[in-house]
């Protein structure tokens, strides 16, 4: 019967089934239909000097390389403040992880290593948080209350992230509704990893330290555009203050998605705010189709408890294959066992993902939690089988399956096996109750893996180590009085000023909108011509020159004045911007000449027009009404440029015979 | 029983609790003028103000709300947490060595205590388990917890105790003893026991932690390991310090009790071995000798517990300028003793000296150790030292102050005879004086050095 099950149509068919679309194919209905919930979790670093906990400086970084110590160590679970394990840490725990830190004595002190107890909290990152909070109309707290926050995948040294909330219960506007904010916390941040390989992971402690906020939004929104729209919301919302950082890795995401019926599972990372729709779409429609899977096997097995695999240890000799880590797990010290999933046909190969089939979330689990490098596993339903037909029949006399049973091959080192086998028969098992509540990574496709078991409020502890920080109300009164417009504001004033839309998130992200502000009350610019000139020919310059010293941008503002007291067009402004951003320290009038600017009247420019005219019927070749018109402006363009308004020019021309 | 409802709480926070009718672990709704919380009351530690009440907010953060702003608080449900190490029943396994552990208050497991905001100690065997199962590979395990008190509150009256404990544990018949206990003055207990018990035919392993069990990165699992391992397996029937060798996660060291000190207030590796090399290094495996000679492991009990102590003894950090009343307000309220710990190669400055004659006359015995730390008291370089001899001071050779302290109050605990206490003090019972400092005894490496930087980043420290 195996010869008549095709893999590959069965991961189609149960795509169709659970009637998976693209994102551009969805719409509102399709995600009511599979019940889309998502909320944020929107971590921003902070622009202090210093870290938050001890006096090295923040935002010096170091390459991968680059270490002048090393420290290992391992992580052990300990006990929440209410007394319970957390799954996570128990999750770590079976991994047994080396762990190791590359120092470097410039960035990291003996706080970073856990050697240490913790400094007062940077106060300069507690103004900026407040002043945040308040701008989320969050309920500021009292007392801050430092607490450990368990991380035993060793990203931070200590084991434990400190961390404390300074309000709660807030809410952002979007174009058509609210979201609530659940809290906005100020934690340091963790370690950079280096690399992950087998039972060792490798850390920088850089990054490790450096104030961060995170904003938590509840799981307000119902579609992936919302996801994006709230994400960009908060992030500008946080630049607006201009007191936290930019560049890569400032702002991080972590996304939290379900389906209805499904699980909270938490995308974390998300590097780019782009991704967030294609990742909550796919992250939803897994969780979809995971619980297809948990109906089917609910089908086959009505009680769950009775589902037990089986497995088999043999030796590669019983194989004929040509497969390099098969035929070297001798070589390599590795173990083979077969292992043998009862009622599991055709749940392997179900779609999960574009690409990805339920036989994925064993791999994923067999890397991460039993620390077995791929390639580590092979099974009945792979789309290209790397065993032959002959090879799967003498497995088959090992476990002797059934109609409807799959069957897999695992290899890796002996030493990890138990626990090889304890996750894939506990993500089987899982398969029957639904979607686990797992972190995952993503990928620039859209796709997740999975990361680690998502961890609960168990893991919470106080800070033994540090005194809470009371919050006098004229403190926060005083911070208050700085505020920023908020974005929502300033998205709204732009509209009015017909600013294109596609200028704002450059715009907002970069914290222009400011300087505009200034550029068109103060020199009077068409609001609509500075929103492009910043959002449309800046940016284009950014991308395509490099400039020479550190370019700030008050220096446009510059620019547009030394046109308007010169009285000069301010459209020759976006001729200059290449050259001004490439050399700020030049000279405007010096910019003018390097772009060939002649001072020259309308009367001038016009005063060639009836030659242009005789020229064109000279070398006119084609017919037709505005060709004429288009070539002598085309002609006269250039001088007039900075001179004379290009659309009066284009109107006058045609006055003149 | 308004301690247990409103723990910890006083002055205004309490009268609010009270106001609102609203206990410690109930889940409440609270308006204030910052807007509305919601979570669970926490007790409040008894050092914390009384402008505060706490929170757990049900993300899991605590969070404090300012009484002031409060308008109005709802209790709508109560939940105690039931805070507990799991406790499993230690096994036993047939071929293990048998090792008691003795507590005495240090951080090995524990847990937080809402009174202080502070972690207290767990320590019964099944709670060890329930932290550190893979005692159970090591030994068979007992415990017993003679007093609870902090490091910093070790007294004579505890050192006593301890050896006293020590002595009828191996009467009994244990294959080694560990005793956990907290790490400030964990070398001054060492020092102590190296001279209360005596041709101990055991290990007897003090062993701390620099991060309290309850972080997940804490050093207590592993320090406990090691030394389990020392007190089952090792051959070092010696009183010793088991603590980290380097601050990652590698090995530990077994430092000879009376030549070991803390030198970091918070670094793992804290513990050094001054003047010498340490005894051995130990892992999970077992332990690696470093010095060549030491006291085997032998099958006999015959241990000598010798529990004195003279409370009267002090020890003085002389400093430039310091006045001669320092010395005669001791000699007035009438210490015995007095350990000395002098600049350079044991000096003090000559005003004292008068000072030191009167000590000396009215019979308090004087000893002079050095506070580099490292090397010896030479007092026969300079005029200063001999005349300082002259008046009555007698050299402790290279002894470490601290242990010169414990060791004076241990000879003084015996007899008042100065002869006799001259002769205990300086007839080593195991290396507080040694003969001759090895050259590899005094390596303290300074950072930014090419081959010291070079030699860190290949070994890891």
């Amino acid at each position: 019967m195996k010869h008549s099950f095709n893999p590959r149509k069965n991961y189609e068919s149960t795509r169709e089934k659970i009637g998976y679309v693209t994102r551009q194919e969805a719409t509102q209905e399709t995600y009511d239909r599979i019940g889309f919930m998502s909320g944020l979790e929107v971590h921003q670093q902070l622009l202090t000097k210093e870290k938050l906990f001890c006096r090295c400086p923040a935002g010096v970084y170091q390459k991968p390389t680059q270490f002048d110590a090393e420290v290992i160590r391992h992580m052990r679970p300990t006990l929440s403040e209410l007394g319970e394990y957390d799954g996570t840490a128990l999750m770590e725990f079976k991994t047994r992880k080396n762990i190791v830190y590359r120092l470097k004595n410039e960035t990291t002190c003996t706080y970073e290593v856990d050697d240490t107890p913790p400094f007062p909290l940077n106060k300069e990152a507690l103004a900026i948080a407040i002043e945040i909070s308040l701008v989320s109309k969050l309920n500021i707290v009292g007392e801050v209350h430092i607490t450990r926050k368990q991380y035993l995948d060793g990203s931070i040294p200590t084991g434990f992230q400190r961390t404390a909330i300074i309000g709660v219960e807030g809410e952002i506007p979007l174009k058509n509704k609210k979201v609530r904010l659940i809290q906005l916390s100020l934690e340091e941040d963790s370690c950079r990893e280096v690399s992950d390989v087998g039972h060792t992971r490798i850390y920088r402690t850089d990054r490790l330290g450096m104030p961060l906020i995170e904003t938590v939004t509840y799981p307000d929104m119902v579609n992936p555009d919302e996801v994006k729209e709230a994400c960009n919301y908060i992030r500008f919302l946080n630049r607006s203050t201009g007191k936290v950082r930019t560049g890569i890795g400032a702002g991080r995401e972590d996304v939290n998605v379900s389906c209805r019926g499904g699980s909270r599972v938490e995308i974390k990372g998300v590097a780019h705010t782009r991704w967030i729709p294609s990742l909550t779409h796919n992250e939803c429609f897994r969780q979809w189709a995971l619980l297809a899977i948990r109906d089917e096997l609910l089908s086959r097995v009505p009680v769950a408890a009775s589902w037990k695999m089986k497995h088999v240890l043999f030796e590669n000799d019983l194989l004929k294959t040509s497969f390099e880590p098969i035929k070297q797990t001798k070589e390599n010290k590795n173990q083979l066992v077969a292992v043998l999933l009862p009622k599991f046909k055709g749940i392997l190969s179900h779609f999960t993902q574009p690409g990805k089939v339920f036989a994925n979330e064993l791999s994923e689990r067999l890397k991460v939690i039993a620390c077995i490098e791929v390639p580590h596993m092979t099974h009945s339903e792979e789309f290209e089988q790397i065993l032959t037909e002959s090879n799967w029949e003498k497995i088959e006399q090992l476990l002797i399956p059934n109609e409807d049973d799959a069957m897999m091959v695992i290899w890796g080192p002996a030493d990890d096996m138990p626990t090889a086998l304890e996750v894939i028969e506990e993500r089987c098992q899982m398969a029957f109750k639904g979607v686990p509540n797992e972190t995952r990574k993503s990928f620039e496709n859209g796709t997740t893996i999975f990361e680690r078991v998502l961890p609960g409020a168990d893991r919470m502890y106080p800070d033994t180590d540090s005194a809470p920080i009371p919050l006098e109300n004229s403190f926060i009164e005083s911070l208050g009085k700085n505020i920023p417009k908020e974005v929502i504001e300033r998205y709204q004033r732009m509209r009015d000023w017909n600013i294109p839309e596609d200028t704002y998130t450059y715009i907002l992200k970069k914290n222009l909108y400011p300087l505009i502000d200034r550029i068109i009350t103060e020199l009077e610019v068409d609001p609509a011509f500075a929103g492009k000139l910043f959002g449309h020919t800046l940016k284009w310059v950014e991308g395509h020159f490099k400039p020479a010293a550190e370019f700030d941008y008050k220096i446009v503002y510059a620019l547009l004045r030394f046109l308007k007291q010169l009285g000069l067009e301010m459209a020759i402004a976006k001729k200059m911007l290449p050259l001004v951003y490439q050399y700020p320290k030049m000279d405007f009038e010096s910019v003018l000449t390097s772009i060939k600017f002649k001072r020259t009247s309308k009367e001038q420019i016009l005063s060639q027009v009836p030659f242009l005219r005789k020229k064109f019927a000279e070398i006119r070749i084609s017919k037709g009404n505005d060709i004429e018109h288009k070539w002598i402006f085309g002609q006269v363009r250039r001088s007039a440029e900075g001179n004379v308004p290009l659309s009066i020019l284009a109107k006058e021309i045609n006055e003149i015979k | 029983m308004t301690e247990d409802i409103f723990q910890g709480y006083k002055g205004h926070a309490l009268e609010v609790l009270k106001n609102f009718n609203v206990r410690v672990w109930s889940q409440c709704t609270v308006e204030t003028t910052r807007g509305t919380f919601i979570g669970t009351i926490l007790p409040r530690s008894e050092n914390d103000d009384d402008k505060h009440i706490v929170m757990k907010i049900p993300t899991g953060y605590n969070v404090g709300l300012d009484v002031d702003t409060i308008r109005s608080m709802k209790e709508t449900g109560y939940k105690k947490a039931n805070y507990k190490i799991p406790e499993k029943e230690f096994p036993y396994t047939q071929g293990l060595p048998k090792v008691k552990l003795i507590g005495t208050g240090g951080t090995i497991a524990s847990r937080l205590d809402y009174r202080t905001g502070a972690v207290i100690p767990a320590f019964s065997p099944g709670e060890l388990y329930g932290a550190v199962p893979e005692l159970a590979n090591i030994c068979n395990l007992t415990t017993e917890k003679i007093f609870a008190v902090f490091s910093e509150n070790m007294a004579p009256e505890n050192y006593k105790k301890l050896a006293i404990a020590i002595g009828k544990e191996i009467e009994a018949g244990v294959d080694g003893i560990v005793i956990g206990h907290g790490t400030d003055t964990l070398h001054h207990t060492a020092a102590a026991l190296t001279f209360m018990v005596q041709n101990s035919p055991v290990p007897i392993v003090l062993v701390g932690s620099q991060r309290s069990s309850d972080r997940p990165s804490s050093d207590a699992a592993l320090n406990l390991m090691h030394a389990c391992t020392a007190a089952g397996h090792g051959d070092i029937a010696e009183v010793m310090v088991c603590m980290f060798g380097p601050t990652s996660d590698e090995y530990g060291f077994l430092h000879r009790g009376t030549r070991v000190r803390k030198m970091h207030s918070s670094y793992r590796s804290t513990f050094r071995t001054i003047g010498d090399t340490p005894l051995a290094t130990i892992t999970r495996k077992g332990v690696t000798p470093i010095k060549p000679v030491y006291n085997h492991r032998r099958k006999d009990r015959n241990v000598k517990i010798l529990p004195y102590f003279e409370e009267k003894v002090a020890i003085v950090y002389y400093y430039p300028n310091m006045q001669p009343d320092i010395i005669d307000s001791l000699v007035q309220n009438g210490y015995k003793g007095i350990v000395i710990a002098g600049t350079g190669l044991g000096h003090v400055n000559k005003p004292i000296y008068p000072a030191i004659e009167r000590a000396s006359k009215a019979g308090v015995a004087i000893y002079m150790t050095v506070q580099t730390l490292w090397g010896y008291v030479h007092m026969f370089v300079y005029d200063t030292g001999r005349d300082l001899m002259a008046k009555g001071i007698v050299p402790a050779e290279n002894m470490l102050p601290e242990v010169a302290y414990i060791k004076l109050g241990w000879a003084l605990g015996q007899t008042s005879d100065l002869e006799e206490v001259k002769r205990l003090m300086l007839t080593p019972i195991n290396d507080e004086i040694t003969k001759r400092e090895p050259y590899n005894g005094y390596l303290v490496y300074q950072g930014g050095v090419r081959e010291v930087e070079e030699f860190i980043r290949k070994v890891r420290k």
